[in-house]
């Protein structure tokens, strides 16, 4: 209804005007990828570990002389550990979910293939899934006789000798399912080198490779019968959440006792594994919350400043539509409609702007594309933003009163 | 004669420019502190993000970094191989060896990253560790190693294995109280070496000569010949390839012989020497694969250091996406800025068009709404310097590796009062230009 004479004072204002709406596509653009990015770290935060996060504690001792027998020494740490009062279960690994410094094999599915399939993150360490609590979806755990020392197995490789190799091994059901789709996995033959098969005789529902960068590989990992046996020894200690801080300092003590002249490297809780792992991404998604917050902000002061201006600027016109007949609601609306067709153009400028960002940001930095349901929503949060912001100096406006016309300046 | 009292004339009318400027920007308080906010905040945003992209994407050897060589073989097998494939980012011990030992380049090191257990003989110091380089004889000439006493081992010390080490500061401080400890003797896992050199700070970021111990922030206090750590078989950190039927050693086993798990850097000092270098790396593929040892056909890179820095990407990709997200910010700030300013120029109209008809010239106009809006720039731009220097503070207390880097260099500082001003007076000049169309006669009528 009073659409034409807003668009004939807007054509008159045709800079400001275009600079309002340019301002309003820019930050549509900007806010509608700033949320899909900070969905996107959301989401890749909440990556699931398959093990049970908040029950773990890791105590990593580094060597300080030459060690003769490590397996021994290996054992003989665990036992101690088995023994701290609240301690439900002890493991030896090489790495951990999500513990940054990663071991993996590039795994085939048949000896002859040219290429891998894929790289998967390979843990060695005895009793290994028990402790992480990894559960078992298939099949049946590794067992102590199938364990082959570390030494052994490089030894063997070094020289060729199949025979003195691990023969089975533990996979993920998304590895699993990579291989062999829709197929029982369970006695499959899985390669880690072109010679070298693993007979699958379990299946681990989740299990997070130590540096899972990419989420669509993240949870291609196995576990191999290693025993380890090397200078900078991993323990993994299971017990209850609430025992945690008891338990890590009893345990530290124990260690500590069988040998003194260990320097401890690490000695944490999964919880701090986890925090630390994804620092980077809390700290971008909280930057982009920021960025979000200004831009909203500087965009609804900036069309406060413009709607204040028009509406002293218009102060006699007001003044006279209102002499005319027109009620304050007129004027409140008219400013509502100005406000919503400014915002409008904006948004479907902004719209085109978002769509072009998220193609460039796709070709730089291996992002999806923008779901359509973000345009909407980022449609909607714009045009509230304008009403709110225009409300002001469209009440100041109503409120101008009729005699104003019969003034002059 | 004549053109000097104009200039005299311009000053003092500038003046004059600058008291009307503050007048007007008085009187509009909310609206001038609106503006100065948003200059204010686009600057600081977008001069935190740069300042932080320029540490990271700095030269660390300025000078000499352009003769400094990073040799690539590809010594794998045919598995997997496609013709246009990057060869491997090391090389192995056997490779690594023999184009040491072949001395084609005017300087050369080989070597790889560890930690290695310290034994302090004073008793109140328990044992701990320090991150070590096990590298070679030219390492501390190629890369400008700032020594503080002492000196490296030589070429014939690597040979024999030498038990002999270089330390940093840091340690010699811990160790030594600071003093001269070239000639003391020092144990490293169960063996004693004997300091030859003690090196000043030294900081290299990024950690370009092996960013596979992450490309900041990293710092060796203990350096000993690598033929040494071979011997006493000392672990290795850092990234280990293996291909065919082989693995990459844990803890005190060495990678075997078809691991790459090494960096070889060399020195060349023209670009001559650089091709023919080259050419020596594709005749030693070719000889290696008349030998049987390499199955490809030659496969080589050679990169300077700013284009290896490159090639493995060392800026974080987030931090470009910060710098990308605070320049929108800026645009968003700068387009707001000449929005509200256009509108409070063209509400002035009537003041303009008085001062037209009593005889300002269109450009004594134009001048006038760009001081106004250069002091806008101006403060907004000295707010905005202060806000990176608080954003700089915020980055520093982050976590990452590089956040202790982020401070701000005299030619950024610049870089902000350029950016500032350019952006106000970029803000001003569409606004003061269309304020200046305005006819004289119409104003006036309309009032």
């Amino acid at each position: 209804m009073v659409i034409r004479p807003i668009l004939a004072t807007l054509r008159r204002h045709k800079l400001t005007a275009g600079l309002l709406v340019l301002e309003i596509a820019l930050t549509c653009a900007i806010v509608c990828n700033a949320v899909f990015l900070i969905g996107q770290r959301l989401q890749r935060m909440d990556m699931p570990s398959g093990v049970a996060e908040h029950e773990l504690l890791q105590i990593e001792l580094s060597d300080v002389m030459p060690v003769v027998n490590p397996y021994a020494r290996a054992e003989e740490d665990l036992a101690v550990l088995r023994q701290v009062p609240g301690v439900q279960s002890v493991g030896i690994t090489n790495q951990l979910p999500f513990g940054g410094s990663s071991s993996n094999a590039n795994i085939r599915r048949d000896p002859a293939q040219r290429d891998p399939s894929f790289s998967a993150g390979t843990y060695f360490g005895e009793n290994l899934p028990q402790t992480f609590g990894a559960r078992l979806v298939a099949g049946r755990q590794l067992r102590p006789e199938e364990y082959v020392n570390a030494d052994i197995v490089m030894k063997a490789l070094g020289e060729g000798d199949m025979q003195a190799l691990p023969k089975v091994a533990l996979v993920t059901q998304a590895m699993a399912d990579r291989l062999w789709p829709g197929q029982n996995p369970l006695g499959r033959i899985v390669y880690v080198t072109p010679q070298v098969g693993l007979r699958v005789v379990g299946v681990l529902a989740t299990l997070v490779r130590a540096n899972p960068y990419d989420p669509a590989t993240a949870q291609l990992s196995m576990v191999m019968p290693l025993r380890m046996g090397v200078a900078d020894q991993s323990y993994v200690i299971r017990t209850r959440p609430q025992d945690r801080q008891r338990v890590l300092a009893a345990a530290l003590a124990a260690l500590k006792q069988v040998n003194p002249q260990r320097v401890v490297s690490a000695s944490r809780s999964f919880d701090e594994i986890r925090q630390r792992y994804f620092q980077d991404d809390r700290a971008m998604a909280g930057i982009l919350v920021g960025v979000i917050a200004a831009l909203l902000t500087v965009t609804a002061l900036g069309i406060v400043g413009l709607a204040s201006f028009w509406v002293a600027q218009r102060r006699r016109t007001i003044g006279v539509r209102r002499a005319l007949g027109a009620t304050r609601a007129d004027i409140l609306r008219y400013f509502q409609t100005e406000n919503f067709l400014l915002a409008t153009a904006g948004i479907v400028l902004g719209m085109v702007l978002a769509y072009g960002l998220n193609l460039y940001l796709m070709a730089h930095y291996e992002l999806p594309s923008l779901p359509a349901a973000y345009l909407p929503a980022g449609a909607l949060v714009l045009w509230l933003l304008g009403q709110l912001a225009v409300l002001g100096p469209a009440l100041r406006a109503a409120g101008v009163p009729p005699v104003v016309a019969t003034r002059s300046v | 004669m004549e053109a000097g009292a104009g200039a005299i004339t311009e000053f003092w009318m500038l003046g004059y420019y600058f008291q009307l400027a503050w007048r007007s920007l008085r009187r509009n308080r909310a609206l001038t502190a609106l503006m100065v906010l948003a200059i204010a905040l686009g600057i600081g945003a977008s001069m935190t993000t740069l300042t932080v992209l320029h540490v990271l994407s700095g030269d660390p050897l300025p000078g000499k970094s352009a003769q400094l060589y990073y040799p690539q073989l590809d010594p794998q097998d045919l598995k997997g191989m496609r013709p246009d494939k990057e060869p491997p980012a090391q090389v192995t011990l056997i490779d690594g060896l023999n184009l040491l030992h072949a001395r084609r380049a005017d300087r050369q090191a080989l070597m790889t990253g560890g930690r290695v257990p310290v034994q302090p003989d004073r008793a109140n110091l328990d044992p701990f560790y320090v991150k070590a380089r096990y590298t070679t004889a030219d390492f501390f000439t190629m890369f400008d190693a700032p020594f503080l006493y002492g000196h490296g081992w030589s070429a014939g010390d690597e040979e024999a294995k030498a038990r002999q080490v270089v330390i940093g500061r840091d340690l010699n401080n811990r160790l030594f109280g600071g003093a001269n400890s070239v000639g003391r003797s020092l144990r490293l896992r169960g063996t004693t070496f004997q300091v030859v050199g003690v090196l000043d700070d030294w900081h290299l970021n990024p950690h370009f000569y092996d960013l596979n111990t992450g490309s900041f922030d990293y710092v060796e206090q203990v350096f000993l010949p690598l033929q040494t750590m071979v011997d006493l078989l000392l672990a290795h950190d850092g990234s280990t390839d293996c291909w065919g039927n082989s693995g990459g050693g844990v803890g005190n086993i060495l990678p075997m012989p078809s691991c790459v798990w090494l960096q070889f850097w060399v020195q060349l000092d023209s670009p001559a020497k650089a091709a023919a270098y080259r050419q020596f790396l594709v005749h030693y593929s070719q000889e290696q694969h008349a030998m049987g040892r390499f199955e490809r056909a030659p496969n080589v890179r050679l990169r300077n250091v700013m284009q290896w820095l490159d090639y493995n990407m060392v800026v974080p990709d987030d931090v470009r996406l910060q710098t990308m997200l605070a320049f929108g910010f800026l645009l968003v700030c700068l387009v707001n800025t000449v929005g509200l300013m256009l509108a409070k120029f063209m509400r002035r109209a009537a003041e303009l068009g008085v001062r037209r008809a009593l005889g300002a010239s269109r450009r004594a106009l134009f001048m006038q709404l760009l001081v106004e809006s250069g002091v806008i720039g101006l403060v907004g731009g000295v707010g905005g310097l202060l806000l990176a220097l608080g954003g700089l503070w915020l980055v520093r207390q982050r976590p990452s590796d590089y956040a202790a880097m982020a401070h701000l260099d005299v030619g950024m500082l610049l870089a902000t009062f350029v950016l500032a001003l350019c952006a106000a007076l970029l803000a001003g000049l569409l606004p003061a230009w269309r304020a200046c169309q305005i006819a004289p006669a119409l104003q006036l009528k309309s009032n």
